[in-house]
C-alpha cells in the first residue's frame, strides 16, 4: 500500500502543516519509503496480545509488583503567575492571549 | 590551576569540599572554555552572572561547612543541562526555532533536584530539534561537531551534551533518551551516559516528545561520576509527573564496589550476550571493540550467556511509529497562541496555524508529525499503532525470558561509529536503522547505558552499551565502575580536551 498525493495533503491538513505541492512530493517519497520498512511489522502474529501504551506495565508485570498510577487532587496548587505564563506568547493584551477573529 | 577541566565530577568535588579550589573558579575556567569552542556549536545559552552567583553561593555553603555538617556531595560543582529541560534562568529552545527566545515561568524537577544539589549551571546545551535525531543536525541553532574529529557528528539527541563533556566544556550534563539520545552520543563522544528505568527521574519540565519513551539522566566521564549525578536527578515527583514511580530516593554510589570476591570483582555476574546485536549490520571495528571488552568481563569474573532478543529488528518499524505518533499529540500544543513562534501574515485562525507550525518546524520534525497523524488517523489506527504496541509488549516480554538467564545484558550502542558531519548520501531511514540495538530497552523502560571501550574507523570512539532489568541500574554502575577500574578508556581524552589551556 502506497500513500497517494491525496494522502499527503490530507494528513498535512490534519497536522496543520502547509504543503506546497514540490514538498508534498518529497514527502510522499520519503514517508512511502518509510512505510516500506514497517511492512515486516505488520505482517507479525499478535494475536491475543494486549497492547502496551507504557512501560509501566511491563515493569509492574515483571518485578514492581502493583504500581498505582495516581491523580492528584483537584486543587489549586499554585497562585497566579499570569505574568510569567504570559511572557513567551505571541500577542497578549490586558491579560488576554490575542488570537485572530474566529466567527464574524 | 590550568587543567581543572581533566577532573571529573567526584576529583572536582573532592577539591570544593576540601576548598582547594572554589565553585567561582571552576565556572569561569569552564565559561572560559566555553567561548574559545565556540565553534563546537554544543552550548546555545550561557549568563555568566547567573553561573557566578549560584557558584559564589555554592562557595558560601561549603564555607559555612563543618565537619559534622558537610556540605552535600556535589555543591559547587558546575553542570550544563540539555536544551530540552525548561529554565527560569535561561531561555529554553528545544533546538527549535518555534522556541526561539522561550522563557519558562518554572524550572524543570530535574534542574531544581541539581540545583538542590549544590550544582552550578553553566548554560543550555545544543540537540536535535524536539530530540528528534541521532546526529544533532537537526537543531534550527546549527549542527555540533564531535570533539575527537569535528568533521563528525557527535550523535544524537544529547549531541551538545555529550560534545561539551567531551571537549571538557563542562564536567558533566543532563541528558534525555527516547531511543538511544543519551547511549548513542555517549559511545560516539566516548564518555559514560546512564538512561535510568522509565519513572526513576521525573520528566516535569521537558519539553514532551515521545511521554511513554522519554526518560532524563547523566552524562559524564566516568560511571562513578554517573552514579553521582543519577542519585541526586531521580525520585519521585508525585504531583508533577503521573509516572514518576513512587520509589525511596536511592544512593547509587553506594553499591559501585560491591563484589564476591576480592580479585574477580565481577565473580558470579552473568552477562547475556544477544546474538541479534552481533549480526551482520555491526561494522567490524566496533566489534573487535566489543567482543574485546567483553573478554576483559570475562576477565573479572563475568559468565557470558548467549541469549536471544528475537524481535530486535522490529524495534525500529514499533518504536518509529509509536514515538511519531506521541510527538504528533504532544507538539499540537504549538499553535502560535500561548507561547512560541507566531506567523507574521495570516488569513484567518486556520491559516496562522498552518504558516506558525510549517514555520516553527524543522524537517525532520514535520515528517515525524505527518508520520504520527497518519498512524493515527482512522483505517489506520489499529494495523499500525496498536500493531506496534503489541509488539512492544513481546519485545518486553522478550528481555523478562533473557534476564531469567542473566543479570545485565551487554552489546554495541550503535552499529557504526560517528558518522560525517552533512553526508548528502545519508537518508532519514539511515539514522533510524543506526538506533537498532539502543531502541529494544527503550520500549521496554529499561535501564541502559554506554561506556568507551576502545576506538575504531578514524580513531573514533566505541562504546559498550549495557541493559538491566528494570530498577537495577545500580548493578549496571556497579560493572561499569568495575570495568573502569580495570581499564583506561574512560580516561582517554579528546584534542579538544588536552589541546591547551583555555
Amino acid at each position: 500500500m502506497a500513500l497517494s498525493q491525496q494522502d499527503i495533503v490530507k494528513i498535512a491538513n490534519l497536522s496543520k502543516l502547509e504543503m506546497p505541492a514540490a514538498e508534498a512530493d518529497k514527502m510522499q517519497t520519503q514517508l512511502n519509503h518509510f512505510f516500506d520498512t514497517v511492512e515486516q511489522m505488520r505482517a507479525v502474529d499478535t494475536k491475543g496480545i494486549e497492547p502496551m501504551a507504557h512501560p509501566t506495565h511491563a515493569m509492574q508485570d515483571a518485578v514492581i509488583g502493583h504500581i498505582q498510577l495516581r491523580l492528584r487532587p483537584d486543587v489549586a496548587s499554585e497562585p497566579n503567575h499570569r505574568q510569567a505564563n504570559q511572557q513567551s506568547a505571541p500577542a497578549v493584551e490586558r491579560g488576554l492571549f490575542l488570537v485572530p477573529k474566529v466567527i464574524e | 590551576m590550568q587543567d581543572l577541566h581533566l577532573l571529573t565530577v567526584a576529583q572536582t568535588a573532592d577539591l570544593l569540599q576540601a576548598k582547594k579550589v572554589s565553585s567561582l573558579e571552576l565556572a569561569e575556567h569552564y565559561l572560559a572554555r566555553v567561548n574559545k569552542h565556540e565553534g563546537l556549536g554544543a552550548f546555545l545559552a550561557c549568563k555568566p552572572e547567573t553561573t557566578a552567583l549560584a557558584a559564589k553561593a555554592a562557595d558560601a555553603k561549603i564555607a559555612a561547612a563543618s565537619s559534622s555538617n558537610l556540605a552535600p556531595r556535589l555543591t559547587g560543582v558546575p553542570i550544563a543541562h540539555k536544551d530540552i529541560f525548561v529554565t527560569k534562568d535561561f531561555v529554553t529552545t528545544a533546538g527549535s526555532k518555534m522556541l526561539q527566545g522561550y522563557r519558562s515561568p518554572f524550572d524543570a524537577t530535574v534542574v531544581t533536584k541539581l540545583a538542590d544539589a549544590g550544582m552550578v549551571t553553566l548554560g543550555k546545551l545544543n540537540c536535535d530539534e524536539f530530540a528528534m535525531g541521532s546526529a544533532n543536525e537537526n537543531s534550527f541553532y546549527g549542527k555540533v561537531q564531535n570533539p575527537w574529529d569535528t568533521s563528525r557528528v557527535p550523535g544524537g539527541s544529547s549531541g551538545g551534551s555529550a560534545a561539551a563533556v567531551a571537549a571538557g566544556l563542562a564536567p558533566a550534563a543532563t541528558g534525555t533518551d527516547t531511543g538511544g539520545s543519551i547511549r548513542q552520543p555517549a559511545s560516539f563522544c566516548g564518555i559514560t551516559g546512564i538512561k535510568p528505568t522509565y519513572g526513576r527521574a521525573s520528566r516535569y519540565g521537558m519539553v514532551a516528545y515521545a511521554s511513554s519513551l522519554d526518560q532524563a539522566g547523566p552524562m559524564a566521564r566516568t560511571a562513578e561520576d554517573c552514579a553521582l549525578l543519577l542519585s541526586a536527578m531521580c525520585g519521585a515527583d508525585l504531583d508533577r509527573d503521573s509516572t514518576s514511580l513512587d520509589l525511596p530516593p536511592e544512593d547509587f554510589s553506594r553499591g559501585l564496589n560491591d563484589s564476591i570476591s576480592s580479585l574477580r570483582k565481577l565473580q558470579g555476574l552473568r552477562v547475556g550476550i544477544p546474538k541479534e546485536f552481533f549480526a551482520d549490520g555491526l561494522a567490524s571495528d566496533v566489534r573487535t571493540a566489543i567482543d574485546t571488552a567483553l573478554a576483559e568481563l570475562e576477565k573479572l569474573g563475568a559468565k557470558l550467556v548467549p541469549i536471544s532478543l528475537p524481535r530486535t529488528e522490529l524495534a525500529i518499524p514499533v518504536y518509529y511509529i509509536i514515538a511519531p505518533a506521541e510527538a504528533a499529540s504532544n507538539l499540537s500544543r504549538f499553535d502560535g497562541v500561548k507561547f512560541g513562534h507566531r506567523a507574521a501574515d495570516y488569513k484567518d485562525l486556520s491559516d496562522m496555524y498552518k504558516k506558525t507550525r510549517t514555520e516553527g518546524f524543522g524537517e525532520e520534525v514535520r515528517r515525524r508529525i505527518m508520520i504520527g497523524n497518519y498512524v493515527l488517523s482512522h483505517g489506520y489506527y489499529d494495523a499500525y499503532y496498536l500493531q506496534a504496541q503489541r509488539i512492544r509488549r513481546m519485545i518486553a516480554d522478550d528481555f523478562q525470558q533473557a534476564f531469567k538467564n542473566c543479570d545485565v545484558i551487554a552489546g554495541p550502542v550503535a552499529p557504526s561509529v560517528a558518522w560525517k558531519l552533512g553526508d548528502k548520501d545519508r537518508k532519514p531511514l539511515d539514522d533510524y536503522l543506526a538506533d537498532i540495538y539502543t531502541l529494544p530497552a527503550s520500549l521496554a523502560g529499561l535501564p541502559g547505558m554506554s561506556i568507551p571501550v576502545g576506538f575504531g574507523e578514524g580513531n573514533m570512539p566505541v562504546g559498550m552499551q549495557l541493559i538491566g532489568n528494570y530498577l537495577q541500574e545500580g548493578r549496571l554502575l556497579n560493572a561499569a565502575h568495575q570495568y573502569q577500574l580495570a581499564t583506561d578508556w574512560h580516561t582517554k581524552l579528546s584534542p579538544l580536551m588536552t589541546g591547551g589551556a583555555a
